[in-house]
Formats: structure tokens, C-alpha cells, sequence
């Protein structure tokens, strides 16, 4: 009753901005992206070009996002969550298929991109590749004796009070998890435990457990190592040159956040233009550009003029590295499980 | 005559209702019914619905039990440190005898019309390890402060993010206190010290009483400040609220716990209808 309210709520608002301004001839495509996930122009050349009228509305978090799509009453017809939540979407019967006679330019689209998409999309029948990126190790070359290569560096006392751990169940679970030889994804409880305790260990050392103000602190020199995503280790290095990101040998998260349409869509045909759009390589270059999370668009890759940039590790890691990682998938109620350990571990007091 | 009388006061109930029927609606569709809500969701299994009690019985899971705990016991501290810092402050801005209440008011409502993320980031930025005042203590040479990501951290930022609600209902009632029961005192051969302890004291319970209220209360339920000021290292009781449902997804246990709550808080309610007698009464009906 109370999921209806909210949405009700939040229909009336994205109604409203709908419902103003010019007409436009082949109606509209309601999008739903990340925050600053997207060049804005782009948005605009959509409309210019296919006449078509753009509401969009963007979320923080997969979890912000996953309530109104489940409860249908808000009709997205694009949406760009991470592969774990695809994968869940998938499983609870969220999605339409895509037609790929709409989206021709999935040809732009890296193949290699594509296959560790079926990881959570078996036969990418629901999902294109938007952006994506891996989770590493941030550190301060002035501030560690050697670099960086493994991810015992975080685990390591003599960077006591240097290091920011992530504040996120799923990456500081699976951090741990790799560290230990596990997969990220792994169902047993007693992994969970001894990933627990590992964290448990790591707490004394930690100077805190951040998301996003890890980037900031890294560039004010606040602490040594920090753990952060690949797309922000780009902007960093550029305001302090003695970063480096890696991505250690045990292995890591690579994630895929990918445009979906929801089945309950009133305009899948526009949705689908507007993914083959998205997939166009100077849009996705433009994308690119803007927003600093590589792309899986190979073609536009070929276009960034910057050859630091385009030869990039930290933005295009070798296939050697993405074959140490691996995406989420939806693990059920099992997700709990996770939380319960990883609050365990911050109720601890040592 | 009589019946005249009672025409009158029908018109008085009528115009009361009238008056009174914008905020009693607002009160049942944005307070009664969200907290009905609550009590539904917490009492009810997560799949099927019946009754259970298994969402209330969470908080005697360790993590929740010492999270509860620790949240109580900051918000505790921070309510006592905001009473030993308003309760003073109070007593000299009623010794100078400002002309208007609203000046007063305002001096302390001034930073409040600031954002209350923004300022709780200032704090982060000055508290940090090359924040302000490390760089002013190492301008002089001094060693550095370890103050963020501590609960030392999170309780100054409650003090401070509260203190107004602790300053003006104690000024408020501090004001009210006339000189001349101060000066009966003090004929009747009170010194000062007696003067405060057995006259303004007892007489301005009700703004301590409404002050510690107002800030314990929110402490208790904070976890932007200690998401901000704690880095993450402290888990209270608001946080884990906060991810039953967000990541958990889990309602009822959420509003379980967000129950077991509010029974704290209905204690310290409880406590300051006890106190709180001069409240004059305001029925709506």
C-alpha cells in the first residue's frame, strides 16, 4: 500500500514534465540512467534527429531504481541498471526482449564486452553494454614502499589508518572474498564467515569506509590506499599525478551497467532507437568524453584522439586482467546473508 | 438563555473543526496513517502477511543489539554535552535582557537555514587529517588531532547540529521567569548559588525537559552524521534501519526495528509528560 503511494507520487511528477512543452512527432522514450551518466547534448540530438519527445529521470543507486520498475506503476521504456540487478530483473520476469533489427549498431559494440554480459544475460537477449569498469586499488606512490599489486596491500598493518576501504555489502564482501581465493558470488556461508573475519582483521587499520568521497580524499593526500571504481581512478590521476590504479593479480569485480527496456514500456520501438543511439560511436564517444567510464564501444574507442587515454590501462584493461574478474549476479536471498556478515563485521568493536 | 448558550457553543465547535480540519487532515495522511503503516509492516511476516513478532525480536540480534546500544549511549553523551553548553547560555542571554526574543531566536537559527549536509561536510573538511585545524596545529607546531571517523567525531556533530533545540525552549523558559521571584529569593537570604539551584532550576524543567527531548530524539535516530563523520566505521541503529530497507529490501524488518525505536522514544515522551506540566493544554478537537 505504501509502495503504491510512492509511486503514485512519482508518476504524477514524471506525468507532469511530460506532459509540457512541444510536440513532438513520433512521441516520446521515458529514460531512467544514473546520476551524471550521460553527456547532456546528447540527450537533445536524440530528440533533433528522431523527433522524439525525451523524458528523463535519473537514480543513485540500483536499489532507488529496482522498487518502481518491480512495482509497475511508473513506466519507464529505458533503463540502465548494473548486471547484478539485470540479472535479477531477468529472474523475476522484469524485462522485454530485444528486437536487434531496431538496434543495428550493437555492431560497434566490443564482442568481448558482450560475452562477459551473458554472464548475467545468457544470450544477450535483454540488455546492451552502456558502460562499464573494475574495482581496484587506488594508491599514492609517494605514500606506499612498493607498488601495489595484490590485494593484501589492504589488509597490510603497516598502512595502518592509510587506507579507505569501500562501504558497499556487495564490493567489500567480495574484495574479501577474492583476497581469499572465493568467488564473489560464492553461496557458502562458511566463505562468508572467513571473509568476515578477514574484515573483522582489516577494521583496526582502516581509516574509514567510504563510496564516494573516496576520490576526493585520495587527491587531498588523506590516505595511502583507497579502494575505488576504475571510471573515477581516470579523473583523480588527472588532479594528482602520483596516483595509480591497479587492479590486483587476485582478481576483481568488473561491472556492466547495460540499457534495459522493462516489459510493462509504452514505447519499446522508441526505446530501442534510443539504445541504438546510445551504441552510435560519436555518441558514445561524446558519452565517453563527459563522463570518464570506459566504453564498450570499440568503434568509438578508435575515435578518442588522446592516445594516453585511448592505450589507457586504467580505462581499457587488457584481456589478461578482465580474466581474473568477474560480474555479479543476483544471488536471491542469499543478498541478506551478505549484509548480515558485513554488519556483523561493522558492529565489531576492536 | 440556556439554549442559546448551547447554540453558541455548537457555532464555537463548528468553527473549531473548521479551522482545525487543514491540520488534523495533514496529521492523519502524513503522520497516523505512515505510522499505522509502520506498526502493519512491523507486526506482519514478510511473505503471507500473518501477525509475528519475529520483526521485533531482531534487536536482540548481537549486531543490532550493540548497534542500538552504542547509538544510545552517543546520543546520551551529545544530550547531556548540549545541556551543559545551552543550560549556561541560556542563563547569560537572559542576563542581558535583549529586547526582543526574536534577535536571540535568530543568532541561533542563523546557521540552521544552511543546509544541514552541507554543514556536517564542513565539519568533515575541518576535522580531517590535513583538514583545518591540523594544518593550523601544525602551522604552530603542535602534534595532530585524530578526531574523524571517531564516535568523538559523530558526538560533536550531533552537539552541534542540535544545540539549537536544547538553546531555545531553555531560554524560552528562562525568560519567562520573572525577576521578581529571583529577588524574593534572594531577600529571603538565597545566595546566588542557592538561588539557582532551588528556584531557576526547578523553575525552567519543562524547557530542559523539551530540549533534551529534542535532541535526544533525533541523535538517536541519525545516520547521516555518522555516514559523514564517521566514515563508515560506526554502525548506529539509523544506518542499519536504513539498509533493511534499502539493500535488504525487507520492510517489515525494517519498520521491526524502526518499532523498537520509537518505544525508546515514547519513554523519553513519557518522561516529559511527567515534567512538562505547565504546558498549557492545546486540544485541536
Amino acid at each position: 500500500m505504501k509502495k503504491g503511494l510512492l509511486a503514485g507520487a512519482l508518476f504524477c511528477a514524471v506525468m507532469m514534465f511530460a506532459g509540457c512543452g512541444k510536440e513532438y512527432a513520433n512521441g516520446e522514450v521515458v529514460v531512467y540512467n544514473w546520476g551524471e551518466y550521460i553527456n547532456e547534448d546528447v540527450i537533445e540530438m536524440f530528440e533533433e534527429e528522431y523527433d522524439i519527445k525525451v523524458v528523463y529521470d535519473t537514480f543513485t543507486e540500483n536499489e532507488d531504481m529496482y522498487p518502481l520498475i518491480s512495482i509497475g506503476e511508473v513506466n519507464y521504456d529505458v533503463v540502465c541498471p548494473s548486471d547484478y540487478m539485470i540479472n535479477r530483473m531477468i529472474q523475476e520476469d522484469l524485462l522485454a526482449e530485444l528486437n536487434y533489427d531496431n538496434i543495428p549498431n550493437i555492431k560497434n559494440i566490443d564482442p568481448a564486452y558482450l560475452k562477459s554480459a551473458e554472464e548475467f544475460d545468457p544470450g544477450n537477449k535483454y540488455s546492451v553494454p552502456y558502460c562499464w569498469g573494475t574495482v581496484g586499488i587506488l594508491y599514492n606512490k609517494t605514500m606506499v614502499e612498493e607498488p601495489v599489486t595484490s590485494w593484501s596491500a589492504i589488509f597490510d598493518e603497516k598502512y595502518a589508518k592509510e587506507i579507505l576501504m569501500i562501504d558497499s555489502v556487495r564490493d567489500g564482501m567480495g574484495i574479501a572474498l577474492k583476497y581469499l581465493g572465493y568467488s564473489m558470488n560464492t553461496l557458502e556461508e562458511a566463505q562468508l564467515e572467513e571473509a568476515k573475519q578477514l574484515l573483522i582483521a582489516q577494521r583496526p587499520f582502516v581509516q574509514g569506509y567510504f563510496v564516494d568521497e573516496v576520490r576526493n580524499k585520495m587527491i587531498g593526500g588523506e590516505a595511502a590506499l583507497g579502494v575505488i571504481y576504475s571510471g573515477e581512478a581516470i579523473y583523480t590521476q588527472r588532479e594528482n599525478e602520483d596516483l595509480v590504479y591497479v587492479v590486483p593479480d587476485e582478481g576483481s569485480n568488473v561491472w556492466i551497467d547495460g540499457w534495459v527496456i522493462p516489459k510493462n514500456a509504452d514505447n519499446k520501438e522508441n526505446a530501442e532507437k534510443w539504445i541504438n543511439f546510445m551504441c552510435r560511436e560519436d555518441i558514445a564517444l561524446m558519452n565517453f568524453e563527459e563522463i570518464t567510464y570506459s566504453t564498450p564501444n570499440s568503434a568509438a574507442r578508435e575515435l578518442i584522439e588522446d592516445a594516453d587515454i585511448k592505450n589507457s590501462t586504467v580505462a581499457f584493461p587488457d584481456e589478461a586482467t578482465l580474466e581474473r574478474c568477474e560480474t555479479f549476479k543476483y544471488l536471491g536471498e542469499t543478498e541478506e546473508v551478505y549484509l548480515k556478515k558485513w554488519n556483523e563485521m561493522k558492529a565489531t568493536q576492536n | 438563555m440556556s439554549k442559546r448558550e448551547g447554540s453558541l457553543a455548537k457555532q464555537n465547535r463548528v468553527r473549531q473543526l473548521l479551522l482545525s480540519s487543514p491540520y488534523v487532515l495533514w496529521s492523519i495522511g502524513f503522520i497516523i496513517l505512515p505510522l499505522l503503516m509502520i506498526v502493519y509492516y512491523g507486526l506482519t511476516s514478510r511473505d503471507g502477511g500473518g501477525f509475528t513478532m519475529d520483526n521485533l525480536k531482531l534487536i536482540w540480534e548481537p549486531t543490532h543489539r550493540t548497534t542500538l546500544f552504542l547509538s544510545i549511549k552517543l546520543s546520551v553523551i551529545s544530550t547531556i554535552i548540549c545541556l551543559l553548553i545551552a543550560y549556561p547560555l541560556a542563563l547569560a542571554l537572559r542576563a542581558l535582557r535583549l529586547k526582543s526574543n526574536g534577535f536571540v531566536i535568530l543568532l541561533f537559527m542563523l546557521p540552521m537555514w544552511m543546509n544541514f549536509l552541507l554543514r556536517t561536510i564542513a565539519w568533515q573538511n575541518i576535522l580531517e587529517k590535513n583538514g583545518v585545524i591540523n594544518m593550523l596545529l601544525g602551522a604552530v607546531g603542535l602534534p595532530k588531532l585524530n578526531i574523524i571517523n571517531t564516535p568523538t567525531a559523530i558526538v560533536l556533530g550531533m552537539v552541534y547540529d542540535f544545540l539549537p533545540f536544547m538553546i531555545i525552549p531553555i531560554y524560552n523558559v528562562l525568560s519567562k521567569i520573572s525577576d521578581d521571584v529571583i529577588q524574593a529569593a534572594s531577600d529571603l537570604g538565597a545566595n546566588y548559588f542557592q538561588i539557582l539551584i532551588r528556584v531557576i532550576l526547578p523553575l525552567s524543567k519543562p524547557g530542559i525537559v523539551s530540549g533534551l527531548t529534542m535532541v535526544f530524539v533525533p541523535s538517536l535516530t541519525t545516520f547521516v552524521i555518522s555516514d559523514i563523520l564517521g566514515g563508515g566505521n560506526i554502525l548506529l541503529i539509523g544506518k542499519v534501519i536504513e539498509q533493511k530497507f534499502k539493500m535488504a529490501n525487507d520492510w517489515n524488518a525494517g519498520c521491526g526495528l524502526s518499532l523498537v525505536l520509537m518505544v525508546f522514544i515514547f519513554i523519553c515522551m513519557a518522561i516529559v509528560q511527567k515534567y512538562d506540566k505547565d504546558s498549557e493544554g492545546t486540544g485541536v478537537w
